[in-house]
């Protein structure tokens, strides 16, 4: 549905994008991660046929985003970062307005102005002027006049920036809901985000992809993955022994002892059945267990690993 | 096509819905009544003819038609929502057409509001000699093209920047030194002063207002147009320049 091929931007000196190349399926909600200032605003910038690459192609749908730039846009929906509106209009005018310049006419067009204005929950504030709405509200009104035409793919940037949790969590269901028929690319900085919403995240740091998978993949490539925790009752330097003796543990580190018990944070190359050869030997060696977990890695380390 | 008449309309929505534009209206009314009435002395001429409007309505239209078009492209740059217009799909001339006839009709407007004043003299005027319509009729088309003219410019200068005041400042600016080289004396002191007059909004108003149509005028009026408004979609099109 969308290829990106090794495109490059610069504002002046500043290298924003250093040749970024990914390609995305019909039907995935792909999260696109990054510090600020990475390059995820332009790509989209460019994805969406606002300004060109300096180099490097880009293609929406079959089309390529600089030859074929009028059926590009008419293939996108696209909400911009901090959702730009003209805050003078109402928002039943506004989504009319959008609609039309989409082709949309007619009878037609009010039916479709009713449909986002329900999908999108806005019933309130239909007659209401843009300037007079609260930044959930305005945010909704972005994503309702990305969403009136019906596009196959939809661009998010930031669509849940400044929100509060609730809203947050409303806007999330509901491109959790529109992504089970369309294709969607959303930028955030929030990194639970990803992990709630989307299929997929690409992470951007510096103008480059610097890592791409689902979030449970990349969470698995992270160094903090393969521990597991075990608090363990019995004689300090032999448990530490027997647990180093694990196939594939490398190194335990023990904290926190008291009262005879003590806690064995164990690294291993793959974490998979660790937890399991630990509490064997524990039982073996008839010492007694009251705590063991395996350590996930958040999204928080993968990220500050992947973009430092 | 439909989308010049949907970015119109979409304009003149906004331009009634704003209380600005009824201010607008009602200084522009004032002023020029007031220099038709006292600075022209229009009572003490004892003279039914509106000349002494239409000579001060490239001074009017010097300030009032940049104020116009200063917030058109500069607003959208400012609030972001010229990447929401540019990213749906719409060519640019389309969207530079489309906002510039939508100021064009608010001109217009402002042009209608003074048809009192034609009315009133015609009231005035001696019964034996009656005022002729047609050199004001010319007048009035001569206005129209003028102040399109300084439209154009101000639409142009606005989609330079995203600060209003300099589009207001520089649209006034260029309009100045357009209408300036169009006076004999000012042109006179320049080297091919006369053909540089000859690139003037002012020199081709000066016969109109006095009611004679050259069809010459009325070329050079919409090609100035045209080139304005062709420098307005080349600056909204700089974004893509790689």
């Amino acid at each position: 549905m969308i290829t990106v091929d090794s495109i490059t931007k610069s504002y002046g000196p500043t290298r924003a994008l250093k040749g970024v190349s990914f390609s995305i399926n019909k039907g995935e909600i792909v999260g696109f991660l990054g510090p600020n200032g990475a390059g995820k605003s332009t790509t989209m910038k460019i994805l969406t046929c606002y300004m060109p690459a300096d180099s490097g192609t880009a293609t929406v749908a079959g089309y390529d985003v600089f030859d074929n730039s009028l059926e590009v846009r008419r293939a996108i929906g696209y909400l911009p970062e901090s959702a730009p509106l003209y805050y003078d209009m109402s928002v039943v005018d506004f989504l009319k307005f959008v609609g039309g310049i989409r082709g949309i006419r007619g009878e037609k067009l009010r039916k479709r102005t009713r449909e986002v204005v329900l999908q999108t929950g806005l019933q309130g504030a239909v007659g209401k002027n843009i300037g007079e709405l609260s930044k959930g509200y305005r945010q909704r009104v972005g994503l309702a006049q990305a969403l009136i035409h019906e596009p196959d793919i939809l661009v998010l940037d930031e669509p849940t920036s400044g929100l509060d949790p609730n809203q947050i969590k409303e806007i999330r269901d509901l491109i959790r809901d529109i992504g089970k028929e369309k294709t969607v690319i959303l930028s955030t900085h929030i990194l639970p985000e990803v992990t709630a919403t989307c299929d997929r995240a690409i992470i951007i740091s510096d103008g480059r992809v610097v890592a791409s998978g689902t979030p449970q993949e990349l969470m698995a490539r992270s160094k903090g993955a393969n521990n597991v925790v075990a608090r363990v009752r019995g004689p300090q330097a032999e448990v530490e022994k027997t647990l180093t003796s694990i196939t594939g543990v490398h190194h335990v580190d023990v904290s926190d002892a008291a009262d005879g018990t003590a806690r064995y944070k164990i690294f291993a190359e793959n974490a998979r059945e660790l937890p399991e050869l630990v509490f064997q030997k524990v039982v073996e060696k008839k010492w007694s267990l009251s705590e063991l977990h395996a350590d996930t890695a958040s999204m928080e380390d993968v990220f500050a690993e992947l973009t430092k | 096509m439909s989308n010049i008449y949907r970015l119109l309309k979409k304009e003149v929505a906004g331009y009634i819905n704003s209380p600005s534009t009824y201010i607008f209206l009602i200084i522009f009314l004032i002023t020029g009544s007031c220099l038709f009435f006292y600075v022209n002395s229009f009572f003490k001429a004892g003279q039914a003819t509106l000349v002494g409007f239409f000579i001060y309505i490239p001074w009017l239209f010097l300030f009032f038609v940049p104020a116009i078009a200063m917030r058109i492209w500069a607003e959208e740059k400012k609030a972001g929502t010229q990447e929401l217009l540019m990213t749906m799909p719409v060519r640019d001339f389309e969207v530079v057409l489309g906002k510039y006839l939508g100021a064009f009709v608010l001109l217009l407007a402002a042009l209608v509001c003074t048809f009192p004043l034609p009315i009133l003299i015609h009231h005035f005027a001696d019964k034996n000699t009656p005022i002729d319509w047609g050199p004001i009729w010319c007048a009035y088309l001569g206005a129209l093209l003028f102040g399109s003219t300084i439209l154009a410019i101000g639409t142009w200068t606005s989609s330079l920047t995203e600060n209003q005041i300099i589009a207001f400042i520089l649209g006034c600016s260029i309009s100045f030194a357009l209408i300036l080289v169009g006076y004999p004396f000012v042109a006179g002191l320049l080297p091919y002063g006369e053909v540089i007059s000859g690139i003037s909004p002012y020199t081709h108003f000066v016969s109109m207002y006095r009611g004679v149509i050259d069809s010459s005028d009325i070329v050079y009026y919409l090609s100035a147009i045209a080139f304005f408004l062709f420098l307005n979609t080349r600056s909204v099109e700089s974004r893509k320049w790689k």
